[in-house]
């Protein structure tokens, strides 16, 4: 039963009451199942009673069962919905400093450019950007930088949202520039 | 007016229909408030914080009232831990009340600890109240957490300026609203009629229950449901006494040590009727390869435990009693002669029965701890007992000779097996019953953990009969040892024994030993018709071994290709 289907990257999105040491239990319930949490962001939504928290957790189908109904357990968790089974965006935003010596700054400049990433800090050896996109785009990103040595990264954790309009997720990306921003969960790494 | 956080918990607890608290005092829980004094709450001043929680277990498990437990802070926590563990894994509803040094915390001030962060593993939740207003409807939200859904213990902190802050009282709360809990109690109609279905078919079916039924107080309808279909039946070490042991289809224990016939139904079923059990380890033996020659449905209120090792193909969703009814109801629409069509079945059940009956040889000389055991449970048997056990090998003994009518009369450590149970179950039971036949068969090990109760059941005039079978080992931990290794000495013992006899004296309480086969019969009357706590060391056989038995990861099947089981071969230890 276990392993029929190999382990893929599960975005689940919780609403939670916005109590102390919520977090804790939701974080302590997936370590004690040892499993590994690849990344999270929690944020208050227009309820200030309720805090979304949104997890990325890779599993097969059966771990993820056990996940999605143990954290459907806790008292505090009042909607659990792994967005993977659906159409969604998700989105992650990074601040980037990489090393930007003078032979190196317009190009760098220009991959920038290309991603609509933006130089928020800048010295004479180093820019730091921002810029955010889905998985795809950002790990696009990176590797491009790569070459020119990044110095330091911050990542905020994906967020994402399902997506309610019938529109297919392509044409939507046309309408909007076909520039990655909008894109859905299959858009192209890198827009043109 | 206005009044003390402390008069207000007090209150509320009252309001909750508490009658009983077991606990151990200290500095800051209830700021000089008296549970007795103005309040109908009986407080029971036990030895140790696991024990008080232990005993609120053994409270909850013999009335279906949750129990209550209050503690102090710091190391008065910790020492709830294990027992609030247990209580985790084998569903109990208990609630337990924790004093907290400041209002603010995290100032490491003295007996103080992170409480909540302690309590997340072991709790199904936990609370701490930052607002004295708060604890009307905190406590009103723990009662019902801890007894709704799977029940569990649930942890209320209670920093100390909470309790002493005054504030109106306006009344407990009708009703609670918590909108991350709500617990299916419906079965889905659909699937109940799909396992409706597959009963009506099957051939070979067996039904596998456990402590579900009795968390949901659901016997009668499992004793309706054997009625129509004549399914047999067998429970593990959490359900017995959910179906009376005298039952033409109970198999009796199933799972690692389970009856040899029970644990063959499993393996030549066809179907599989899981109501209330949760497929543990101890039961399965290797998962993977468990009842994949059969169709399963599983019961549970828990959708955790459904599909966590073994794939189900009819899964339900709900409470056991509101399942089982609406299931009986569509089984009785069903026309089939259900005694005919079962009659090879049930023969083959006989006809394995009769090739490895369950069995001991007492000879002259030493006590076997099976005829011992034996002997205490017929002979109490007329009394409907509640019987609390420790942990090991007299566990097992005690579960599979186990004689029992009604549910709630079975008190046993399952999921975590915690040695040192018995005493404080039975102390639980018996302030629950104060007239009811109450014993704790232990083992010489277990007992020595918790043996300080004994000043709590003579305090409060609690007549536990206790009967210690008395090997001088770990017993269990030396049948493995013996399995597994071929080292001596053996790290399970032996061990050097306190005088239980003497020492039960010592407490106030009256000891009694019994060396002698001849003299088990008159020593366990002695033991029931003498008031008060009562100590019985019973020496028995060291070196016997519980059979038959699953080796840890092994498929159940494996039990199969295991000779007769042949306990009175005391000598050769497992085959």
């Amino acid at each position: 039963m276990k392993g029929q289907i190999p382990p893929r990257r599960h975005i689940l999105t919780l609403l939670v009451e916005n109590q102390v040491g919520v977090l804790a239990r939701i974080a302590g319930l997936i370590a004690a199942k040892g499993y590994n949490i690849d990344s999270v962001s929690v944020g208050e939504t227009m309820d200030a009673s309720v805090s979304r928290v949104t997890l990325v957790v890779h599993g097969d189908d059966w771990v993820m069962e056990q996940v999605l109904k143990q954290l459907n357990r806790l008292i505090e968790v009042i909607k659990v919905v792994d967005l993977t089974e659906e159409e969604f965006i998700e989105r992650e935003m990074i601040l980037v400093r990489v090393n930007a010596d003078p032979p190196n700054r317009a190009e760098i400049f220009r991959i920038a450019d290309i991603f609509r990433a933006k130089v928020v800090d800048l010295t004479h050896r180093t820019y730091t950007l921002e810029a955010t996109g889905d998985e795809d785009k950002i790990q696009a990103l990176l590797e491009l930088l790569r070459p020119f040595g990044i110095k330091e990264l911050v990542r905020t954790g994906l967020i994402a949202i399902g997506r309610v309009s019938k529109v297919p997720s392509s044409k939507l990306e046309r309408v909007a520039g076909g520039d990655g921003e909008e894109g859905a969960k299959k858009s192209p790494a890198v827009a043109t | 007016m206005k009044i003390t956080g402390a008069e207000i918990l007090l209150k509320s607890l009252v309001e909750e229909g508490v009658t009983t608290i077991f606990g151990h005092p200290g500095g800051v829980i209830l700021h000089g408030a008296d549970p007795a004094s103005d309040h109908p709450i009986k407080y029971i001043l036990c030895r140790h914080e696991q024990v008080a929680t232990h005993a609120a277990e053994g409270y909850y498990k013999a009335t279906g009232r949750t129990g209550t437990v209050m503690v102090s802070s710091g190391s008065g926590v910790t020492n709830c831990v294990t027992a609030l563990t247990d209580a985790l894994v084998d569903s109990m509803a208990i609630v337990v009340l924790t004093g907290q040094l400041p209002a603010v915390m995290g100032w490491d001030a003295s007996q103080e600890a992170d409480v909540v962060g302690t309590a997340r593993g072991c709790t199904k939740h936990s609370f701490v109240v930052f607002k004295t207003e708060e604890i009307p409807r905190i406590i009103k939200e723990a009662y019902f957490i801890a007894r709704s859904g799977r029940p569990g213990p649930v942890l209320v902190d209670l920093p100390e300026a909470v309790m002493a802050d005054c504030v109106a009282y306006t009344g407990h709360p009708k009703s609670v609203a918590i909108r991350g809990y709500n617990p299916q109690m419906a079965g889905h109609p659909g699937q109940i009629k799909r396992a409706a279905e597959l009963i009506a078919q099957a051939r070979r079916p067996v039904i596998y229950g456990g402590g579900g039924i009795i968390h949901a107080d659901a016997s009668e309808e499992l004793h309706e449901l054997v009625e129509i279909t004549q399914i047999p039946t067998t429970l593990t070490l959490m359900g017995l006494g959910a179906l009376p042991t005298s039952h033409p289809l109970w198999l009796g224990m199933l799972g690692m040590h389970g009856l040899y016939w029970a644990n063959r139904c499993l393996i030549d079923a066809d179907l599989i009727v899981a109501i209330g059990s949760r497929f543990d380890d101890r039961v399965t033996g290797k998962a993977c390869d468990f009842g994949t020659q059969c169709k399963i449905i599983h019961v549970d209120i828990d959708p955790t435990s459904i599909q966590k090792h073994v794939k189900v193909d009819v899964p339900i969703v709900g409470d056991v009693r509101c399942v089982l009814r609406e299931l009986n109801k569509e089984l009785r629409k069903v026309e089939r002669n259900w005694a005919r069509d079962f009659e090879e079945w049930h023969g083959q059940i006989e006809a394995w029965k009769k090739q490895h009956p369950l069995r001991y040889e007492q000879r002259q000389g030493v006590i076997k701890p099976q005829y011992a055991i034996d002997m205490i449970l017929r002979l109490t048997e007329e009394y409907d007992p509640i019987i609390a056990t420790g942990v090991g090998q007299h566990q097992v003994w005690a579960a599979q000779f186990y004689r029992g009518r009604k549910p709630r009369r079975w008190l046993s450590s399952g999921g975590l097996g915690t040695m040192g149970y018995g005493f404080p179950a039975a102390l639980g039971a018996q302030a629950a019953f104060p007239k009811g036949l109450v014993l704790n068969i232990d083992g010489d090990g277990g007992s020595q953990v918790t043996l300080s109760e004994l000043s709590t059941l003579v305090d409060y005039k609690l007549p536990v009969k206790t009967f210690i079978i008395n090997n001088r080992c770990l017993g269990m931990v030396r049948q493995w040892h013996q399995r597994v290794s071929t080292h001596q000495p053996l790290p399970a013992g032996p061990m050097h024994q306190p005088d239980f006899v003497k020492l039960a004296e010592a407490y106030g309480a009256v000891g009694i030993r019994i060396e002698r086969p001849e003299d088990v019969k008159a020593g366990i009357e002695k033991a029931i018709n003498t008031p008060g706590p009562v100590v019985v060391d019973v020496v028995v056989e060291r070196e016997e071994n519980c059979l038959p038995a699953i080796p840890a990861g092994a498929a159940i099947t494996d039990i199969v290709r295991a000779p007769a089981p042949t306990p009175d071969k005391s000598s050769q230890a497992w085959h």
